[in-house]
């Protein structure tokens, strides 16, 4: 019994494989005469096209032969949101001897980027380690960790990092679990925790420049239930200008630049990133986490300004300007 | 009356009295206002709860971390003393499993509530990445619910098959579905079979689970940068926490199945004594864990969690930690080691004040924390400095802890709570039944 079916199945194997051969054969047959055929209907058109090859000779063609071409689409040089600008590292260095607590680059990016919350992307603390060390003013961006905590912990790759450098956030796809926020160990993260009152202006500007809404345009509404942050600027950065936090800064304590050029810029100033670094003793906010930060900051040293000014700006519990009631 | 059939009707559900369609019934209005909150917290955004960019998780999340403590008991208690072989489990397994059963759903369902964005629920699967203990989250959770029913449902088989005939006369529309959920049990020498190696397999199974969804979310929390939860201990820690949590829920269910179905013959005052001492047991165990968590960082703690113990131990937060440290823990150590403590009605009250000490313990372990980051809170309104829960999220935790309720009563009601097969095999009454049949 058992020899028997195996020999049916040897049988009915062999007749399988033949059948197989025998209609890959046919095809084969029917696919090079059809193609004969329609050789000859083209060989009917006389006129001639004279082309230039790549390597620059010049070669005659039929012009029938001549076919639009679609351009190649060289994908690696294209900007993509995700994987952003090829071949750059955006930096940014924070000069805290500068720093007076002008608040301006808090309100210019409250202003370009439309925030409506209560807590602010970019935040001005007003720092002292202990009693008996010198206080002083500390603008907190978001740090673009180049081993970012918040990427790491994210269920859906909704905030991912860029080859440039920069962390950013796809709020059409962030879930609001929140735990990016609970991961960061800076807080910089804002949540969105009733629907964003930005008003037709974020949609405005978003047409306005013809862009599609995307993870690093500012326009970008910002959607209930989504967590934000502060995004480096990158629609600023896109057409070489710098982060709105850097121009708007009275002081000139904020430079932007790129690592792999070596440099950075407030505004006024170009200077080498390296010999800024080693010359100030630039240093990282909480290295020993190891979470990598592009935010290079500048000891407090040398003030030119008593820390006192500062604070008639200082208000613990706000910093967002309150829209006057109307 | 055979005292086999006494037997089943002992133990087959009964309808409700009086008290427990009121109680049924209040559940329900508990439930219904939850779900009112519920959608306004959807229409609103989470601006209704009083989470906040610094709090940004409160008792959403520390409930869904006692509900996954409470599936434990699962796990502790039927694959545990399972294999340890004591045989006293078994008039309480099928609350245990019950227990489990709800616990774990209620889990998988209240993380949900604390979710931004439930509408898009599915890029959990769509866009999973598997390094986000989200995800592990994800995976481990339908596993945990698949497995507690299945632990739930094997060994009820036998059950339904006698709950089948036992309706049969009475009432043909729920012996019908009786039958029809017994798979057509028939109690076979081959069904034996294959019934005793499954249930012995996911016994197995449901302990390195039930550890790995512990430790999991444990790990929600050790895998972050904060104060308090960036801690080797956590994964032991929650693990050992599950225990007491779980069997604190067993205690005090048992307790109160027993008095309301009158089955003080079945659970006696030996099963009590057996229970106190597993909870003693584990609790002496998480005491052990509780030290390594807050007191010996004493000796090294860098300054942040300096503070953040400070404002456990004598700060804000004071009166809860040591509610739920005493309360909690201590004071039922010390009943439990008296003779008389492990009596059925002061195990009762341990029971009761272990579940509460242990849900606020999730309540200190998740938000103190996140109000200690490593730069001030500076830039926000004074508010945020604090957290407390809102109406809304009183309303609607309160609402996933009346769900659980519900879905233990409802299985109390149409399930014998305890199993009639195994109790009449036990006590050598089931053959003489089947000698009399044929």
């Amino acid at each position: 019994m058992g020899d028997n079916t195996k020999k049916e199945r040897r049988k009915f194997l062999d007749k399988g494989l033949k059948l197989g051969i025998a209609a890959a054969i046919g095809g084969l047959g029917i696919s090079k005469i059809t193609s004969k055929l329609n050789a000859k209907t083209n060989h009917n058109s006389t006129d001639k096209m004279e082309l230039m090859t790549v390597d620059g000779t010049l070669i005659e063609v039929d012009s029938s032969e001549v076919l639009e071409v679609q351009h190649a689409e060289h994908d690696d040089e294209k900007y993509n949101v995700r994987e952003g600008i090829p071949n750059r590292k955006f930096v940014m260095v924070i000069d805290l001897a500068k720093c007076k607590n002008a608040l301006k680059c808090v309100s210019a990016c409250n202003k370009t980027h439309y925030i409506t919350g209560e807590n602010a992307w970019l935040k001005v603390h007003k720092m002292q380690e202990s009693k008996d060390t010198a206080p002083y003013w500390m603008p907190r961006t978001c740090m673009h960790c180049d081993q970012p905590a918040c990427v790491t912990v994210c269920p859906v790759d909704a905030t991912f990092k860029r080859r440039d450098g920069l962390v950013l956030i796809d709020n059409e796809r962030c879930i609001g679990c929140r735990f990016c926020m609970a991961a960061c160990p800076y807080s910089i993260r804002v949540f969105n925790w009733e629907e964003p009152k930005q008003g037709e202006m974020s949609e405005i500007t978003m047409h306005m420049g013809g862009e599609t809404p995307s993870p690093d345009y500012a326009g970008m509404p910002s959607r209930k239930g989504t967590v934000d942050k502060c995004d480096f600027c990158p629609h600023s950065i896109k057409n070489n200008e710098l982060p709105h936090c850097v121009t708007a800064c009275p002081n000139g304590v904020f430079y932007f630049g790129d690592k792999y050029e070596d440099t950075v810029t407030n505004g006024e100033e170009t200077l080498r990133l390296s010999k800024l670094l080693t010359d100030k003793a630039g240093y990282r906010l909480l290295e020993e986490l190891g979470t990598a930060p592009s935010v290079y900051y500048l000891p407090p040293v040398d003030r030119l300004v008593d820390f006192e000014k500062g604070m008639e700006n200082y208000n613990e519990f706000q910093s967002m300007e309150k829209p006057e009631e109307q | 009356m055979s005292k086999y059939d006494a037997l089943i009707d002992d133990l087959a559900p009964r309808k409700f009295g009086r008290r427990g369609t009121i109680w049924t019934f209040i559940l329900v209005v508990v439930i219904i206002l939850g779900l009112i909150a519920y959608i306004d917290q959807v229409n609103k955004g989470q601006v209704v709860t009083n989470m906040r960019d610094y709090a940004l998780w409160g008792i959403y999340i520390s409930n869904f971390v006692f509900f996954v403590a409470t599936s434990f008991v699962g796990s502790a208690t039927v694959a545990v003393l399972r294999l340890t072989n004591n045989t006293w489990r078994t008039p309480l397994v099928r609350i245990a499993e019950i227990i489990s059963l709800s616990a774990i759903v209620m889990a998988g369902l209240t993380i949900m509530i604390d979710m931004g964005r439930p509408d898009r629920l599915l890029n959990l699967f769509i866009h999973a990445r598997l390094q986000s203990p989200i995800t592990w989250d994800v995976i481990i959770i339908p596993t945990s619910i698949v497995l507690s029913f299945l632990l739930l449902y094997f060994p009820l088989l036998p059950d339904l098959a006698i709950l089948k005939k036992h309706h049969s006369k009475t009432k043909p529309a729920f012996s019908k579905w009786y039958g029809k959920l017994s798979l057509n049990w028939t109690g076979s020498k081959t069904q034996k079979a294959i019934q005793a190696k499954s249930i012995k397999i996911i016994a197995i199974m449901v302990i390195p689970v039930g550890i790995l969804l512990q430790t999991i979310d444990a790990w929600l929390f050790s895998t972050t940068y904060r104060i308090g939860w960036d801690s080797t201990n956590m994964g032991a820690y929650f693990t050992s926490g599950a225990f007491v949590a779980g069997l604190g829920a067993l205690i005090t269910v048992v307790f109160v199945i027993r008095k309301v179905r009158g089955l003080e013959h079945y659970i006696t005052d030996y099963h009590f004594n057996k229970l106190a001492q597993y909870l003693l047991v584990t609790c002496l165990a998480y005491v052990y864990f509780n030290i390594n968590e807050y007191l010996i960082p004493i000796f090294n703690a860098p300054v942040e969690e300096e503070i953040h113990l400070n404002e456990l131990v004598f700060g804000e937060y004071a009166p809860l930690f040591w509610f739920s440290q005493i309360v909690g823990l201590i004071l039922p150590i010390i009943i439990l080691l008296f003779k008389k403590g492990r009596k059925p009605v002061p195990m009762f009250i341990v029971g009761i004040m272990v579940v509460i000490g242990s849900w606020w313990k999730r309540y200190i372990i998740v938000t103190p924390t996140l109000l200690h980051p490593f730069l001030p809170i500076e830039g926000v309104p004074e508010s945020w400095h604090h957290y407390f829960p809102s109406m809304h999220e009183w309303l609607i935790t309160a609402a996933t802890l009346a769900m659980a309720l519900l879905i233990i009563t409802l299985f109390v009601r149409f399930l014998p709570v305890i199993p009639i097969e195994r109790i009449a095999e036990e006590k050598g009454i089931l053959n003489t039944d089947k000698s009399e049949e044929s």
